[in-house]
């Protein structure tokens, strides 16, 4: 059980920093699909980033300095979709698609460059990201995510900035005649989106192994978190919930096998199966009063009022 | 937002623009590449890096040609399936999944029935279909954007289709000790299941170089025909340049919708069995973690051939030769995913690549539209997309 609550915070806090990355960037008019691909970048260069700190720096330094480069990494890499879709008013998917694929074979080849082997696994130490409470060992990313939660929350509706963004995702047209600039709000919704993807793919990647493969990238965790953002409902608080629900399956894939449900038999093909299964009929359910921002996906542009 | 050309010079000088967009985006994609292998390694970039992918399959010929062709069967077929959903204004974003679901059709109606290489084609075609028209069911019935459910549906197939072949390793078409499905051409049980090559792989020295290639071209002949001179295919296309106005002309745009998707999902299901009858490779149902890289690459050679039925068998030639140049890489220098690399920065381009088109044009053809006073604007945005999900 405690096995099954540690998988869960591990995997959910990842989710659901993703999540709430897309949220800021859907909130501004953007949809994000590249998450999948900012997770790797974030991943590989913060991954990089431990491997090269030099052992004798304090554990507090190490986890900040390589969360700072993962989520630096993160929003150098968003910027190439804030550029396709905001300035050059490019489709939004088929640019988040193309930033998919590249930061795959980006992250293999700089893996292959920086590793000994020339494979494109890494390894390094996990030890400064760990801490336990009471047998429950846990990660960093566990408390940093809370903060990040509760954070965001606070920026989107407590704040002029987050009441701008919004309104940026939901008229633009509107936004621009009361004098915000839609483009610069747009880009910081994908410039946020790029820092919290990339925190994320490090939370991935960094807790529970030393060595990564770079060849699998993030295993389709960025469009898992897109789904949690979706059911979620645009929501910090919602989405939280959310991804500890699609937490819970990923987690018994994993340990099924030394619980009870091992009696079943059931092959981690099926729970690796639930929370996409799990996710479409809640789509279907939902789908009907959406809560999606209402401009996402749409190019703004200044002469069509 | 959509205006289509009417007149037939209009239509040329569309085409003219978009083979010139492509190959800016190839260019620039290239240049970049050539940085890569600089950066990573200088004395090596021109010799062992650059000139070994623009070679690709032309560095061991006649083998290297052979197994360009085999890769560019399937990947035809996976570009058809994103360029005609993009005409019929859909994402088909879930090619890697129908794929799957038709290389077990494939598989299947190969190793258990045993039938003939076209029963088992036309199988992987219908499973792929069946994969397609759910993402389609759920935008008709429930708007909910097919980018989102196809991306579901991919992970949902890869898993179903690993847990049908592998079976914990048990599974009648899996074979133990190589960690595959039954090689087909190992046992002659098989035999009637493969792709006929009437003398291709003798030629081109490989052992699955087939005739699937002209398949996938005559169905992108086919797909043509069908998307530019039938009355289905224009009722498509109109569903998917405005809904609304479609279902005013008296369209029933739901059937449409899942139609698409299913003949988009049917093309992708089909190179997969182009793929896998012709025993280019086995599938390996213990990766659980990444999905078959064809449907991916399709969106990329649908991009770069601005979804043209017959622009997509040009550009998957181009887009495996590059990726098979390389592989030819020495591993001693430089990764082999280069090609990858370059591929990803030239569909990313492409995302964009309707400015180039606008550059292009009013740079070439400025001249003839100052003659003709009632030429209409430089041709928008081919495809569009708008709706919640």
């Amino acid at each position: 059980m405690l096995l099954l609550i540690k998988y869960t915070l591990l995997y959910g806090i990842v989710l659901m920093l993703v999540a709430l990355g897309g949220m800021f960037s859907e909130h501004s008019g953007i949809i994000n699909i590249a998450l999948e691909g900012i997770m790797v970048i974030g991943g590989v260069a913060g991954v990089l980033t431990l491997t090269m700190l030099p052992a004798s720096l304090s554990p507090f330094l190490v986890v900040l300095i390589s969360i700072l480069v993962a989520a630096l990494a993160g929003v150098i890499y968003s910027l190439l979709l804030a550029f396709a879709s905001i300035n050059l008013k490019a489709d939004q998917t088929i640019g988040g698609t193309a930033l998919n694929l590249l930061a795959t074979a980006i992250a293999v080849v700089i893996s292959k460059y920086f590793s000994e082997s020339g494979s494109a696994k890494l390894n390094y130490s996990n030890k400064p990201f760990l801490f336990s409470i009471g047998g429950l060992e846990l990660s960093v990313f566990v408390p940093l995510g809370l903060i990040l939660l509760v954070v965001s929350y606070i920026v989107l509706y407590k704040t002029r900035f987050g009441l701008r963004l919004r309104a940026c995702g939901e008229h633009p047209q509107a936004a621009d005649s009361v004098g915000i600039n839609v483009y610069k709000m747009r880009y910081a919704g994908v410039i946020l989106s790029g820092a919290l993807g990339a925190i994320g793919g490090l939370a991935y990647i960094v807790p529970p192994v030393q060595t990564w493969n770079f060849e699998v990238g993030v295993a389709g965790a960025g469009f898992l978190a897109l789904a949690v953002m979706i059911f979620g409902q645009w929501k910090p608080f919602h989405i939280f919930g959310a991804a500890m629900f699609f937490a819970v399956f990923k987690s018994l894939a994993n340990i099924a096998d030394s619980t009870f449900l091992a009696q079943l038999h059931w092959s981690s093909n099926i729970y690796n199966m639930m929370p996409f299964v799990a996710s479409m009929v809640i789509l279907a359910f939902t789908s009907k009063n959406s809560m999606a921002p209402k401009a996402e996906g749409i190019p703004y542009d200044k002469g069509s009022r | 937002m959509n205006k289509k050309k009417l007149s037939r010079g209009g239509s040329l000088q569309s085409s003219v623009t978009s083979v010139l967009a492509a190959l800016l985006c190839i260019l620039i994609g290239l240049l970049v590449g050539f940085l890569v292998l600089v950066a990573i390694n200088p004395a090596h970039a021109w010799d062992d890096g650059f000139v070994r992918i623009i070679k690709g399959g032309f560095h061991d010929a006649p083998y290297g040609v052979g197994k360009e062709l085999a890769n560019a069967a399937p990947l035809i077929m996976t570009g058809l399936s994103v360029a005609f959903a993009f005409k019929t204004g859909l994402f088909n974003i879930g090619a890697a999944g129908q794929y799957t679901l038709g290389a077990y059709g494939a598989l299947y109606c190969a190793i258990m029935l045993k039938l003939p290489w076209f029963v088992c084609l036309l199988a992987a075609a219908v499973l792929g279909g069946l994969w397609g028209a759910i993402p389609g069911f759920f935008k008709a019935y429930f708007n909910i954007n097919e980018v989102i459910t196809s991306i579901m549906f991919n992970w949902i197939g890869l898993y179903l289709v690993n847990e049908l072949i592998y079976q914990n390793g048990t599974g009648p078409m899996y074979d133990v000790r190589n960690t595959r499905t039954l090689n087909l051409s190992k046992n002659a049980d098989f035999a009637q299941s493969l792709i006929p090559d009437f003398g291709l792989n003798k030629l081109f020295q490989t052992n699955s170089t087939t005739i699937a290639i002209f398949l996938a071209a005559a169905v992108a002949v086919l797909i043509w025909v069908v998307l530019n001179k039938t009355t289905f295919g224009y009722e498509l296309k109109a569903v998917g340049l405005n809904k609304n106005a479609a279902r005013y002309a008296g369209i029933n745009e739901k059937k449409n919708i899942i139609l698409s998707m299913a003949i988009a999902g049917a093309l992708a299901g089909f190179g997969a069995g182009l793929f896998y009858l012709s025993n280019v490779s086995q599938w390996n149902p213990l990766n659980s973690t990444s999905l078959p890289g064809m449907g991916f690459n399709g969106i990329s050679v649908a991009l770069l051939a601005s979804s043209n039925p017959i622009g997509t068998v040009f550009s998957a030639l181009f887009i495996s030769h590059i990726s098979v140049g390389g592989s030819f890489l020495s591993t001693k220098f430089y990764p082999t995913e280069i090609s990858d690399l370059i591929s990803g920065i030239i569909i990313y381009l492409c995302a964009f690549s309707m400015l180039f088109r606008g550059k292009i044009q009013s740079l070439l053809f400025r001249n003839a539209e100052k003659t003709n006073v009632n030429a209409e604007p430089a041709p928008a945005a081919e495809k569009t997309k708008k709706e919640g999900k």
